[in-house]
């Protein structure tokens, strides 16, 4: 039971690492938008995912209604729910309902890569040892971001606004350039995307970026359905 | 609003996504074209919410494409996530200065 949890904290050391510098960027976003050092960091305790918790930022900036916030939650994070599926069919006899109901509020893309990579069976241990490391990790950036940003000059914060985008870029850029189908989605939904901020500008910000992620996912799902290898290379 | 409303609500929608089939589900999706879907969906999420917004983000259009110039230089060669996003943002405070 304890080596489980101790090799499943060992395996989540670079994961809490990564996320330290993430969310660091999310404090600093949640801040700038209006918010304090405790609900931003209240959000990452209670969320655990970076593209959803910076788009609901955005809404709560912006004063958006709870159903745009409950649509967007839904369509970002919607891959958590295949990841579960997936991860679902490895568990360990002693996975519980009570050990699932836990352990599935800590399902996320790295949390996932690194459990689906597992040879045997997944045990709540190893993965509450994985969760724990990697969530201390996501809330300590969060808070010593938003920190950060309130105690830093004008000049630095400001700049530091970039920061977020600058690490969804970093996520999407090397996959577009290798692969087609990655690069066609991308293009889509950014063109998407552009068209609600400068045309149909009645579209809220949340709904934007929704129906520009949905259009840009089916255009690719038509034109390149992926296999099963290279989802599992995801 | 409250924001203590919109945070409950982010965090239970997201926990139910991951609960409901961690927790109940056992067979696996079939669809192909639902699995590409779920595929592309969180590079076009990141993409849609890059772009535009990544050039208002430092309050200077001017800072922020410099900084979205740097990020996509160093992204295409593949360099870590810190380092793009931490080069961005001195690029772009470098480029206030002026």
């Amino acid at each position: 039971m304890k080596s489980n949890f101790f090799r499943g904290m060992s395996h989540g050391i670079p994961i809490a690492l990564g996320y330290l510098s993430v969310s660091f960027g999310f404090g600093i976003k949640a801040v700038s938008v209006g918010l304090s050092v405790f609900s931003a960091t209240a959000i990452s305790a209670t969320n655990l995912t970076s593209a959803g918790q910076a788009a609901g930022v955005d809404i709560i900036a912006v004063g958006g209604t709870l159903i745009e916030m409950i649509l967007v939650q839904l369509t970002i994070n919607i891959r958590y729910s295949l990841m579960a599926l997936s991860l679902s069919q490895k568990l360990d006899g002693k996975f519980s309902l009570p050990h699932r109901l836990i352990a599935s509020y800590g399902i996320t893309d790295e949390i996932f890569a690194v459990c689906s990579a597992q040879k045997q069976k997944l045990t709540p241990a190893y993965m509450y040892g994985i969760i724990l490391i990697s969530a201390v990790g996501w809330v300590t950036g969060t808070a010593l971001g938003a920190a950060a940003r309130q105690l830093l000059p004008e000049s630095v914060s400001s700049a530091l606004g970039i920061v977020l985008y600058g690490m969804f870029m970093a996520i999407i850029i090397p996959p577009a350039r290798k692969q087609r189908n990655v690069l066609l989605v991308v293009v889509v939904s950014a063109l998407a995307s552009i068209l609600f901020r400068y045309v149909f500008t009645a579209v809220s910000s949340g709904f934007a970026v929704i129906i520009s992620a949905v259009i840009a996912s089916v255009t690719g799902s038509l034109l390149f359905p992926v296999s099963d290898t290279e989802e599992s290379e995801q | 609003m409250n924001i203590a409303l919109y945070i409950a609500v982010m965090a239970v929608v997201t926990y139910l996504i991951r609960m409901i089939p961690f927790a109940f589900f056992r067979k696996k999706i079939k669809s192909r074209f639902f699995r590409s879907f779920l595929y592309y969906i969180p590079y076009a999420v990141l993409s849609a919410m890059t772009i535009p917004a990544i050039f208002y983000s430092t309050g200077s259009i001017v800072t922020a494409i410099v900084g979205t110039v740097t990020a996509f230089v160093l992204s295409y060669f593949n360099l870590p996530l810190i380092v793009v996003a931490l080069s961005a943002t001195a690029t772009a405070f470098i480029a206030g200065l002026f």
